[in-house]
């Protein structure tokens, strides 16, 4: 199984990667907090640890550490325009329930 | 669910805990709105995609109020309610204004300390003009962002006095804006050049505005921002060369004195003309003539550079004399920033150029390089602090000082001091017995008061009688972050203090900030108030309709003629009050409904019987069970 990005995802974060001019990927985590258990994190990478996964999907390196892989496998990472608001959207199978918001989630 | 940006490493936001600031660069012309999204800075714009939003705000007579482009359409149908430019009114005199020499077509009224405009609406101080293009802003960044903003830094000319900064401020607060620092607009335009290209060495930022320059020389080493002097014309800007060119258009035709709204139509045509210049030679300028045809107009380049060269030239002076106040020749400039639409015009390009010695930079766009390093600094102090941590160093643009005997001005901080700053210095008595001590505030570089602007007066009381000469009044001027200024006195034998924060001398207090605030509340409950009387009245409508109904149809058959007349009684009590439209009348329309209520209670009773009488004689038991 595997972390993916949907072809417009990766596109921004190429973009995003090429303005702010360094990094190697995007870092998706899970941390545990937020108002329903868990909360995902979207990061730039610079440094590759040890045990992370890495996965390449359209031309992204995505990295994942092994805890967050847990909850993260199957995940696509999609962005999405809603109205005036742009920004990534996790459509992740293993999600049981999340919080109003959506910030954060339950397994 | 909820969007998500990217963040720096190890920087992801906790749920719930986003820290959404913006960079706001509030313009003379336009103004835009810009934040740090995934890791850069980027303008955000407006629902239709549009960057700028013209700094222009429209009140109508019913206190509607719109701002942007929807007022700026309805600028030429509607010139006395329609305030542009206000960015020159804030914080200034009516006084003030007259001497800079600008020409409003809207009425301009005289007010304490700062001018008001007077529109349908009422006076509108230059505070809440710019408060209503700020509020729209921030309603976009948050729309855009998805969140509230904890804060904003907002861009102000590095030549803006105290007064016309506290002003900024003021807008802000009204906008609901948290401010969390003023940025010069020139330092902003480092920050983003600074960054994206991370060039060290001593810059020249000059920015030609709608309605103000400023030239700026820096310093950038290691990421540290240094101001190193900064100069100015704080009313000299593109809005000038519209006029030259609108005054040129005028001598041309021979127009005498056109409608107010044929010179708003002339005024944007000539706009568009000088614009069209920055890219091709001739340009045609359709003049309207009142209820003759209008008359065509070509301006060439060559004419609209004899016509506004002075206007370049002017700009020089301050950029030479910036030089040397950094104590730099023009070879040690690394490089010349442009900022502000007007430095798009190729003569501007030519006169920088030359005057530095080498071509300017352009690889940013001139409009939008404020609001994005506006929107970096916000991003940082907002606490969303990059790895690229920097520090900013500002001066004050302007010297401060106190009257001395004689009518001159002794400076306490000179100008182009790196903020924040604290001086003090010791004054003493002038006349055996002394007891009080009037110290008056001064900014400027002029040696006579008269020449300087006054920023406030302060009395320090209960020195002890002493011979001239004896008493020691420490007087500490202190400037914070935001290149605003609070002055101190204290006499050292006997320790009486004068605590004394120095108000702007616009008239703005915070008393008044408050209360207009307060106002704006205290409007937002007589709003729900007339709606609670709305709804009742529509309660009541219905339920007299109804009464008048029953009573039509089963009135003379059960109920008794005092009967009757209780309900027409309570009916009447009730049809009087609907047209009472304040928010008073809510517990008496209330009542009134619960009296009307009340009063046929007992009468629809009677008709539920005789209802139910009607459906049920003559029907067999069985037959009823079917039914039911």
């Amino acid at each position: 199984m595997s972390v993916t990005l949907s072809e417009s995802a990766a596109r921004r974060v190429n973009a995003f990667l090429a303005q702010r001019g360094k990094g190697i990927g995007l870092r998706l985590a899970v941390k545990t907090s937020g108002c329903s258990g868990m909360a995902y994190a979207l990061e730039f990478v610079d440094r590759q640890e040890a045990d992370d996964l890495t996965f390449e999907s359209h031309g992204v390196t995505v990295l994942v550490d092994p805890k967050s892989h847990v909850y993260l496998d199957g995940t696509e990472l999609d962005f999405v325009r809603e109205g005036l608001n742009e920004g990534f959207k996790f459509h992740n199978p293993n999600v049981k329930d999340q919080c109003g918001c959506g910030e954060s989630f339950n397994v | 669910m909820a969007l998500l940006q990217i963040s720096e490493p190890g920087r992801s936001a906790a749920p719930h805990q986003h820290r959404l600031a913006v960079g706001i660069d509030l313009g003379t012309t336009n103004s835009l709105v810009a934040s740090v999204i995934s890791g850069s800075a980027a303008v955000i714009p407006d629902a239709d995609g549009r960057m700028l939003l013209p700094s222009v705000v429209r009140f109508r007579a019913n206190g509607e109020v719109t701002t942007g482009h929807a007022a700026l359409a309805h600028q030429s149908e509607d010139p006395l309610n329609t305030v542009s430019s206000a960015k020159r009114l804030m914080g200034r005199g009516l006084a003030d204004v007259e001497r800079d020499g600008h020409v409003v077509p809207y009425r301009l009224l005289d007010a304490p300390g700062m001018v008001r405009v007077d529109t349908v609406a009422g006076a509108r101080s230059p505070v809440e003009i710019g408060a209503e293009v700020l509020r729209t802003l921030r309603e976009r960044a948050e729309a855009s962002l998805g969140g509230a903003l904890v804060g904003a830094v907002i861009t102000v000319p590095a030549y803006f006095d105290d007064a016309q900064r506290q002003a900024t401020k003021d807008a802000a607060r009204l906008a609901g804006l948290d401010v969390l620092r003023l940025l010069n607009e020139p330092t902003a335009a480092a920050i983003a050049y600074g960054l994206d290209n991370a060039a060290e060495g001593v810059y020249a930022v000059y920015d030609l505005g709608g309605g103000t320059f400023d030239i700026s020389i820096l310093k950038l080493a290691r990421g540290v921002f240094e101001v190193l002097a900064t100069g100015g014309d704080a009313a000299l800007g593109g809005d000038d060369f519209d006029r030259r060119v609108v005054a040129w258009a005028r001598t041309e035709v021979g127009l005498g004195q056109p409608s107010t709204q044929d010179l708003q139509t002339l005024y944007a045509r000539c706009r568009a003309a000088k614009e069209a210049l920055s890219g091709t030679d001739r340009a045609v300028i359709r003049v309207p003539m009142g209820a003759d045809d209008p008359v065509d107009l070509i301006l060439s380049r060559e004419t609209f550079v004899t016509l506004t060269q002075d206007l370049v030239e002017r700009t020089l002076k301050p950029a030479r004399r910036a030089l040397r106040d950094a104590g730099l020749a023009a070879e040690d400039i690394r490089g010349v920033v442009l900022v502000g639409g007007a430095t798009r015009m190729p003569h501007v390009r030519a006169a920088v150029a030359k005057c530095f010695g080498r071509e300017p930079l352009t690889n940013l766009d001139p409009d939008q390089i404020v609001a994005l390093g506006a929107a970096m600094q916000a991003n940082v102090l907002a606490g969303n602090r990059g790895e690229d941590d920097w520090l900013l160093l500002d001066v004050i643009p302007l010297s401060l000082g106190l009257e001395t005997m004689g009518g001159l001005m002794e400076k306490i901080i000179p100008r182009n001091s790196t903020l924040p700053v604290a001086r003090a210095q010791e004054f003493t008595t002038f006349k055996d017995g002394q007891t009080a001590m009037a110290i008056h505030v001064l900014q400027g570089e002029r040696e006579l008061v008269a020449d300087c602007r006054s920023l406030a007066q302060i009395e320090l009381h209960g020195i002890p009688p002493m011979v001239a000469g004896a008493a020691r009044i420490r007087v500490t001027f202190q400037v914070d972050a935001d290149g605003l200024l609070s002055v101190s006195a204290r006499e050292q034998s006997s320790g009486v203090e004068a605590a004394v924060v120095v108000k702007p001398s616009y008239g703005l207090t915070d008393a008044q900030i408050a209360s207009m605030l307060e106002d704006s509340h205290a409007r937002a409950e007589e709003d729900l108030q007339l709606r609670m009387v709305r709804e009742a009245q529509v309660d009541a409508r219905r339920l007299l309709d109804a009464t008048e109904a029953a009573l039509a149809e089963d009135g003379q058959a059960l109920l008794s003629p005092p009967e009757r007349a209780a309900i027409a009684r309570a009916m009447y009590a009730l049809g009087e009050l609907l047209e009472v439209h304040s928010p008073e009348s809510l517990a008496a329309l209330r009542q009134a409904t619960d009296g009307l209520n009340r009063a046929t209670t007992e009468f629809a009773a009677r008709r539920m019987n005789a209802g139910v009488q009607r459906a049920f004689s003559g029907q067999r038991l069985d037959q009823l069970e079917q039914l039911v």
